[in-house]
């Protein structure tokens, strides 16, 4: 396995170095159609971006850009697929977060180095949710129950070890409490936490706050935080923990669009182009809206520089919650 | 005023066209085995981007409807349910099509269906709300006594002995166990294949112990015209043999659409357990239990009028939460962002004639159905006429890409002829199929609910028992369970085979 990985790496150099003497063709178009995998569920919040930029590409290209959601081993299987898969074009994917976490805590092997990255489609800060009945109206009443009471509450939002997981144990770690002070209940995702969360059957639930919009909009859900450092648009009057926590803490997830190590240049450069016009469009900052999110964008070379960063601190979280193989 | 401008919303050309086309296209595609319902609706989201937000959503309705229905045409003729809604009756609508009677079954089928949409869309526009209210309070304690039951209802299908229907559901269990295992994150006979952490998704493995299966007893079989031979009968016959059916039994198909409802509704349960549920509740309560699974129309009625009912049910989670009940509408979630329509309770008063309007449509498309429903019937009675070595190998070919779709992978292939292989080899030892098919699909669902419940509790078992619902439902399940056990035990005593015997001669 480690060969193979070595051996992926030094043709991406090769590769690499090939395809900068044709640094400005960014001319390749798809002649046929194209597998977009994606690692997760239909329906959450990667599917959703993912399916809205296939759509877009294929109306660019005109040629079929078929979203598969290829789910399963925590993010492994859609991951290992997209990087093993041929570095022509013809299969690319959306890699996200997980990327970064799932070497640490000994999934996989498989770590950013095995992909290409093309563009980053979405930032998706964590929030701190409680059902409406809950007895907590903020988030300092939460972490002083919690201090007072280890292992008394329980949270949800996404699998063992999963981006979610690492918000809470992150942020209670950070704040200098256990970090299993609130105990991780394992779920197949946001939307069965969030239905966990207002059955009364967790007490607290951690997913991305785009993903508990439209619970808090109905009253069924109240958001104590939101993981970052600029307000949402779509929820301004959510605590920022940027500010409310005196560690400062804060975490996101994200999603890029990727292909597979070794990608030739005018093959990456030309999605890459292509998506920029996409995010730049009035449909894409539309959507965006409609799911309470901001548009972002990143060249290649910063979104390269944003996920090595990013790999480094997530493992330090991972280490300090001893969550690492 | 308001009325009239829902009417025309409602009945223009466009969107009654697109209806049309769409029922036409579900019961294609429903009637082929392994392609289901939810492929049918994926392979339909690129046609959605050129369609205004009603018209996509009406698409996607009229298409999943028409799709769970139509599943039940190849089960009636060919005995290979075409989604897994239908496999709880396939044994009684194929051995009453084998009488002498496929499109009288299949009428049947198809009215107790447009019914059954019908007083699910009805429901799903007055009470919507409400339903998501009791929805809302299912948690993993309630979801998995509800998975538990639903178990119980393979004793109930299958007609043969409760130990053989017994041995069938546990093979499908076992095959449920395959894969990452849910709470830990730790393989299961998975043997180093990486397709396998996924596990075994209960698609291949009901075309393979159906389909597969199905093919290879007919390959074994000397007479080579057997389904040329079955006599069909007329039109007029069969129309008026069906309304017969559907009017005698009006009380139950009222319990099993405002059922099939409900249990669409709930998180995690879509057609296919609704279905499962309303047959087993059907054969409790009828006057004649001991022809269920022999070819009776009341199993066929109830779990037909249930499916459907339950595919308008699974919209109440998604138009109110916005967390989809079934994989269907996750897509349709998908595309009405896509539309910029954010579904969640803001969307009934911001959005309020579009819901209105999706209401319409809905109750169109489960009308339309009978038509192209009808269309389908006659055209698929044709298939019966096919010679039968001819038609075994064009299924064959229609499984295996039907399993490599699910999976994009060849060895979701092989997992099907596998599982074919298993499947002739149950239909030799006389243990049914559809409870395997059952376990499958529930395998995974009472293990994921039963390990987050134990992780909440810290392991205490009475913990099942600690919310109000929770006890109601445990101790419905304990019951239930406790008296098929004592069932299985007098069976086995008193050497109880002979009831199984007389399954296979039908």
């Amino acid at each position: 396995m480690l060969k193979k990985t070595s051996l992926v790496t030094a043709t991406a150099l090769i590769a690499g170095a090939g395809a900068a003497a044709a640094q400005d063709s960014c001319d390749w178009t798809p002649d046929r159609a194209v597998t977009y995998i994606v690692p997760w569920g239909a329906g959450g919040g990667t599917d959703a971006n993912s399916r809205k930029l296939a759509s877009m590409l294929e109306e660019k290209w005109g040629q079929p850009f078929n979203v598969v959601n290829r789910t399963g081993g925590n993010g492994v299987t859609g991951h290992s697929a997209i990087a093993r898969a041929d570095p022509d074009g013809y299969t690319v994917g959306s890699v996200t977060v997980e990327i970064n976490t799932m070497h640490w805590v000994g999934l996989t092997d498989l770590t950013y180095e095995d992909v290409t990255p093309l563009a980053l489609v979405d930032i998706v800060p964590a929030s701190v949710l409680v059902a409406d009945d809950s007895q907590f109206d903020s988030l300092s009443g939460l972490l002083d129950h919690a201090r007072e009471n280890p292992g008394d509450l329980t949270a949800s939002g996404t699998s063992q070890g999963g981006i979610w997981h690492l918000a809470l144990a992150g942020m209670l770690n950070a704040e200098g409490l256990e970090p299993d002070a609130i105990r991780w209940i394992p779920s197949q995702g946001a939307a069965p936490a969030l239905q966990e969360l207002i059955a009364g059957g967790v007490d607290v639930a951690t997913p991305a706050l785009s993903e508990g919009k439209g619970l808090v909009e109905a009253g069924d859900a109240r958001a104590l935080a939101y993981m970052h450092s600029e307000p949402m648009e779509a929820l301004p009057d959510v605590p920022l923990t940027a500010e409310t926590l005196d560690s400062g803490w804060t975490l996101a997830a994200y999603i890029t669009t990727s292909g597979p190590a070794g990608m030739p240049d005018n093959v990456a450069c030309s999605y890459a182009q292509a998506i920029d016009e996409i995010i730049a469009s009035d449909e894409w900052a539309e959507f965006k809206a409609s799911r309470g999110a901001e548009v972002v964008s990143m060249s290649r070379d910063e979104l390269s520089a944003y996920m090595a960063e990013k790999d480094e601190t997530l493992g330090e979280v991972i280490e300090a919650v001893g969550l690492a193989q | 005023m308001e009325l009239v401008t829902l009417l025309a919303a409602v009945f223009e050309p466009q969107l009654l066209l697109t209806i049309l086309l769409c029922t036409l296209y579900g019961s294609f595609v429903g009637a082929m085995p392994g392609l289901t319902a939810t492929m049918a609706v994926a392979l339909l989201v690129p046609f959605t981007y050129f369609m205004d937000p009603v018209q996509a959503v009406a698409a996607i309705v009229a298409t999943t409807t028409t799709a769970i229905f139509a599943g039940d045409i190849s089960g009636a003729l060919l005995r290979m349910p075409g989604t897994p809604a239908s496999a709880a009756y396939v044994e009684d609508a194929h051995a009453l099509a084998r009488a002498g009677r496929p499109r009288t079954t299949l009428f049947v089928s198809l009215f107790a269906a447009s019914i059954g949409g019908i007083i699910g869309v009805l429901l799903l526009a007055s009470a919507t709300p409400l339903l998501a209210r009791i929805a809302s309070r299912f948690s993993s304690d309630e979801a998995f006594w509800l998975a538990t039951l639903g178990l119980s209802c393979a004793v109930f299908v299958g007609g043969a002995s409760v130990p053989r229907n017994f041995a069938s559901l546990f093979i499908g269990l076992a095959i449920a166990s395959v894969g990452i295992d849910v709470a830990v994150g730790h393989p299961r006979f998975t043997f180093g294949i990486n397709d396998l952490y996924d596990g075994i998704s209960f698609i291949p493995a009901m075309i393979g112990l159906f389909a597969i299966a199905e093919i290879l007893r007919n390959a074994e079989t000397s007479d080579p015209t057997r389904l040329g031979q079955l006599s069909v009968e007329p039109l007029r016959t069969a129309l008026a043999g069906a309304w017969g059916q559907i009017r005698q039994r009006k009380l139950g198909i009222l319990r099993s659409g405002v059922g099939g409802t409900f249990i669409g509704a709930l998180p995690g349960a879509g057609a296919d357990i609704a279905a499962w549920i309303a047959y087993a509740v059907s054969r409790r309560l009828s006057k004649t239990p001991e022809k269920f699974g022999r070819g009776h129309y009341e199993g066929i009625v109830d779990g037909g009028t249930a499916n459907n009912a339950a595919v308008a049910g699974a919209w109440t989670p998604a138009l109110v939460f916005g967390i989809p009940g079934d994989s269907v509408t996750a897509i349709a979630i998908g595309v009405l962002l896509m539309k910029g329509l954010t579904p969640g309770p803001n969307i009934f008063s911001s959005d309020a004639m579009l819901v209105e309007t999706l209401f319409g449509a809905f109750l169109v498309a489960n009308v339309v159905m009978i038509v192209s429903g009808g269309l389908a019937i006659m055209a698929a009675s044709r298939l019966l006429r096919v010679p039968r070595s001819m038609l075994m190998p064009s299924v064959l070919l229609l499984s295996m890409i039907g399993a490599y779709a699910i999976m994009g992978s060849v060895t979701a292939v092989w997992i099907v002829l596998g599982l074919g292989l298993l499947g002739y080899l149950m239909t030799l030892a006389r243990i049914p199929i559809a409870p395997a098919v059952l376990g499958v699909v529930l395998g995974e669902v009472v293990e994921d609910n039963f390990m987050v419940s134990m992780m909440k509790a810290q392991g205490d078992l009475t913990g099942f028992f600690d919310r109000g619902t929770a006890a109601v439902l445990g101790v419905v399940t304990l019951a239930v369970w406790g008296l098929l056990l004592f069932r299985a035990a007098r069976e086995v005593i008193s050497g109880g085979g002979s009831r199984s015997r007389e399954t296979e001669k039908t």
